[in-house]
């Protein structure tokens, strides 16, 4: 759990630097109008958590949510009422999300070339099903991210409530230790009876289903749907999951630690925005801040681990002979 | 069934696909597609080349394709500034820049001892950034680029109308030094045992971190060379799309190779028939006329066969082990 503190020091970190070079940053308003937009990728960060909790990886998830945007667009424009959509974008994502899911549990095929496959199938099929054409979304199911309660848009809300779901989800309850143990040693996890196949699947379509919601959120934000839509996503959502603390080996990580780590994106990238930080500028830093994040996050453990090696030396040399 | 060769299968595949290609389309057979072939080939092949060593100790390298995109703006500004640079020179001082960027990731996990997925997804957006600092946001274009280093795809041996480009004679030379090194020398054989078992390979006194470096030192020259090629075919570089989800094509390629996701196994002449494949498959679908909008879903369903075939395979060979 300590970990995910790292992410939630830099943020405060970067708070205070932002603050100091431009003073427009620190307007509570703006922050959280403008964190409308990290919204979705939140979203995919919280099913990757369990995904790379569980000793996977999901590539497939921007494409999978850029379809299901794509389909659930074509049916607003066909006149499907909202709850419709929302119900269709739901199951939709279920659907994709049990597909990866089939493939490494069932098949028991490694996870990144599976879901490098479903990376170009899924977008692939919202390329061939919308080519280079964008739908416009109507005009009723446009700018969920312009309401809110007490000044927070509802997409924030939502995304804390799906936090807060997610994250009891996976700390507090047996499903939740399933996944963790799952990650942590798989055969060892199914000889003392957890059923792994079922929780690999299971990690895969929830995440599809945050996905969907995502996706409903993006069209409603944007007003429009494209193939191309949240393209290079899934390495944003890793990063996220990664700096947050979690192994990508699978067995450890924490959701508050990706929801920390959200919150340092947000604001390092709003901030770099505010300060009028040019966009490569941007990418430099946020892919420096990776590995220098990990780096810390893994610094006490290869500390620990080069003083045990040094230990074990000594004590190795300190045996008597005979 | 273990005298089946994995690298027959990858050219049966292939084989398979151009009948049917050619059964669809007698065009297919006609030089200018297998112009085409090849002029899609060396760009992949070579840094398939490098992705494999990387792939064989249990590692992956996401950055080829910012790396590409970095050396590719690298050699314009090199001819920019001495239009009379020989072009032997550009090629090396390219595979050179990217040698030292490969280093970088290498250095971070091997030293660092950080999972390589993470590393790589870090440095793909830092290079990305770096390229947008070296290019201050400009594109490089063929008035930069002397004739004779963006004529050197059509240059070559001509046999009839087919013509064996000059690039292709790198892949050879590539291939040959790979296949030298992994297949006849202790550093090739040390570079399977680290991906069989690392810890085991650790104790047997090989230094595994020299190896984790220079494969990926190694797999960044290589990407450097194809940034100097990309250079070259196209005549321009654009610092922000240049090499995009180019990692995904090396990797699929290589997986479709049969080379073992999770290190230890595979060949480069399986790599090579991995992009011989790939290349063959765009020259179908664009000779075949499928619409441009129906490729990547068919590129990301191949994908997922071939993956699923290999691990057919292996059930099947298990089995005949019992």
């Amino acid at each position: 759990m300590k970990k995910a503190w790292v992410a939630g020091i830099l943020s405060l970190v970067s708070i205070f630097v932002f603050s100091r070079m431009s003073p427009e940053f620190l307007d509570w308003h703006f922050l959280v109008t403008n964190s409308t937009t990290y919204v979705e990728v939140g979203l995919l960060a919280l099913g990757m958590t369990f995904v790379i909790v569980a000793g996977q990886i999901d590539l497939s998830v921007a494409s999978l949510m850029a379809l299901v945007a794509c389909l659930a667009a074509l049916l607003l424009k066909k006149g499907a009422s909202i709850e419709e959509v929302v119900g269709f974008a739901l199951v939709a994502g279920a659907f994709l999300g049990y597909v990866n899911g089939f493939l490494v549990a069932k098949l028991k095929l490694p996870s990144f070339l599976v879901t490098l496959g479903t990376l170009a199938v899924y977008r692939g099929m919202a390329q061939a099903i919308l080519g280079p054409r964008s739908v416009e979304i109507p005009h009723q199911f446009v700018g969920i991210d312009q309401v809110g309660v007490a000044g927070i848009p509802d997409p924030v809300l939502l995304f804390a409530i799906l936090a807060a779901v997610t994250g009891l989800l996976l700390h507090q309850t047996v499903f939740g230790r399933w996944v963790v143990a799952t990650g942590s040693n798989e055969s060892a996890a199914r000889y003392s009876g957890v059923p792994t196949e079922k929780v690999k699947i299971a990690v895969f379509v929830l995440t599809g289903v945050l996905a969907g919601i995502g996706a409903l959120l993006m069209i409603s934000r944007l007003g429009v749907a494209r193939f191309d839509l949240a393209s290079g996503q899934e390495l944003d959502a890793i990063t996220i999951v990664v700096v947050g603390g979690a192994s990508i080996m699978g067995g450890q990580g924490s959701m508050l630690g990706t929801v920390l780590s959200l919150c340092l994106i947000d604001i390092i990238k709003t901030g770099m925005g505010v300060a009028n930080v040019k966009l490569p500028y941007q990418l430099t830093v946020i892919g420096i801040l990776l590995i220098l994040a990990v780096l810390a996050i893994n610094g006490s453990e290869l500390l620990a681990r080069w003083k045990s090696s040094r230990t074990s030396q000594q004590s190795f040399k300190s045996q008597p002979s005979g | 069934m273990n005298g089946v060769r994995r690298e027959l299968i990858s050219a049966s595949l292939i084989v398979i696909l151009c009948l049917f290609a050619w059964i669809r389309e007698p065009r297919f057979f006609e030089p200018q597609s297998l112009n085409s072939i090849l002029l899609y080939l060396p760009m992949v092949a070579i840094a398939a080349v490098g992705q494999l060593p990387v792939i064989l100790t249990g590692g992956i390298d996401i950055s080829v394709g910012s790396i590409l995109g970095f050396t590719g703006i690298a050699v314009g500004l090199m001819f920019q500034s001495n239009s009379h640079l020989p072009i032997v020179a550009a090629f090396l001082f390219s595979g050179l820049a990217g040698g030292l960027l490969g280093a970088v990731n290498g250095a971070l996990v091997s030293w660092g001892r950080l999972p390589a997925i993470v590393v790589t997804i870090g440095t793909l957006s830092a290079f990305r950034g770096l390229t947008f600092l070296l290019s201050r946001g400009n594109q490089v274009d063929s008035t930069m680029l002397p004739s004779s280093f963006t004529n050197l795809v059509q240059q070559g041996i001509h046999i009839g109308s087919v013509t064996l480009n000059e690039p292709l004679l790198l892949v050879f030379l590539f291939a040959f030094v790979a296949s030298i090194g992994l297949g006849y020398t202790q550093f090739g054989r040390n570079v399977y045992s680290v991906g069989n078992n690392i810890k085991a390979a650790y104790l047997r006194g090989i230094s595994t971190q020299w190896i984790l470096f220079s494969v990926y030192a190694f797999s960044g020259f290589t990407a450097g060379v194809s940034g100097a090629i990309y250079a070259s075919r196209f005549g321009f570089v654009n610092p922000e799309s240049a090499g995009k989800s180019f990692e995904l094509t090396v990797i699929a390629a290589v997986a479709i190779g049969g080379v073992k996701i999770t290190g230890g196994y595979g060949s480069v002449l399986g790599a090579l028939l991995g992009c011989l494949f790939l290349a063959c498959l765009n020259v179908a679908l664009s000779v075949l006329g499928i619409n441009a909008n129906w490729q990547l879903m068919v590129y990301g369903l191949l994908i997922i066969l071939a993956v699923l075939l290999d691990s057919l395979l292996r059930m099947t060979k298990r089995k005949a082990a019992v």
